[in-house]
């Protein structure tokens, strides 16, 4: 089949790939790992969905109208990290290990308490709903817009709004409530250091 | 918006901070590319030329143009040298390589036929 002016080059659509693998893996890196909880799955959820990507890269920019293709990575990102706990029953873990990068200039305390507050946000969003997850990780790990976040989560742009103010809010309980818990915790066993020491 | 859902927000920023691809992961990655991109097209030449002495196959070249357009061919190719070199490709000398990619493009073309 001869091909028409409409479809480039099998060269050009390699360079196109690349500057687009280029642009966006940090992104597709970073929600495979805010989604998946863990490096190794990050890293195998990253590969596939680049390979996936490149199989039907063609056909997405024909149909993608100069539109960028960065919500599409991601819906593909989505779907495989999707079919991933479908095999393995399983829901993420919530990582923690970047709270371990703060400022400098922070007292220790303030780093513990810093790092502690990441850490009860990170487990808040582990316990959201799937889809407000996924909007909070987009939104504030890869900085997408509104109307980007709607393309990749297949809503309308009114409806992706809604969801991001609604996942801030329940997060915003969530880790309220977790901070409480923390303190109620750490106030129980002091204060049973407290009684033990009175023995 | 209030200073506490901004301040919370900015909490969110500094909570879900972007993570950089391990550097291993970045090498892997781009060598599979870039064996997609550059196998594709010597291996399928290299089928080409011995299947193309069959007139039976003669078909097939033309699908597979098609195919390889689509990338199914670099994929195909890429599957190909996976099962065949889990440890690395130079172990396995380019003829056994061009047979196997033969083998696995004739399913794949099939499939294709077939639809």
């Amino acid at each position: 089949m001869a091909e028409t002016p409409q479809q480039k080059s099998k060269a050009q659509l390699d360079a196109d790939f690349s500057e687009l693998y280029r642009a966006h893996l940090r992104d597709v890196y970073s929600y495979a790992y805010y989604r998946v909880g863990n490096h190794h799955d990050a890293e195998d959820l990253t590969e596939q969905t680049f390979l996936q990507a490149y199989r039907h890269f063609d056909r997405a920019q024909r149909e993608s109208a100069g539109r960028p293709l960065r919500p599409w990575l991601i819906r593909i990102a989505h779907n495989l990290a999707a079919n991933l706990y479908r095999d393995r029953s399983r829901r993420p873990a919530s990582p923690i290990d970047d709270t371990t990068e703060l400022a400098a200039s922070h007292t220790t305390e303030e780093l513990v308490e810093g790092r502690e507050q990441l850490s009860r946000v990170l487990e808040g969003v582990g316990r959201l709903p799937d889809d407000r997850r996924e909007a909070l990780i987009m939104r504030f790990a890869l900085g997408m817009d509104n109307r980007e976040i709607a393309r990749a989560m297949g809503r309308s742009d009114g409806a992706t709004k809604v969801l991001i103010h609604r996942a801030v809010k329940q997060l915003e309980e969530m880790v309220g409530v977790l901070g409480v818990e923390a303190e109620t915790v750490a106030g129980a066993d002091s204060g049973r250091r407290g009684v033990e020491g009175d023995e | 918006m209030s200073d506490a859902a901004s301040s919370f927000e900015g909490l969110l920023h500094q909570a879900l901070s972007p993570v950089e691809p391990p550097e291993d992961l970045v090498r892997r990655l781009e060598g599979t590319l870039t064996s997609l991109t550059e196998s594709a097209v010597e291996e399928l030449e290299a089928w080409e030329l011995s299947a193309m002495r069959d007139p039976r196959n003669w078909v097939r070249p033309a699908t597979a143009v098609v195919v390889g357009g689509s990338a199914g061919v670099a994929l195909v190719l890429l599957r190909t040298r996976h099962r065949a070199h889990p440890r690395g490709r130079e172990l396995l000398g380019a003829r056994t390589a061009a047979e196997r990619a033969v083998g696995d493009l004739r399913a794949h073309t099939r499939r294709l036929l077939d639809r």
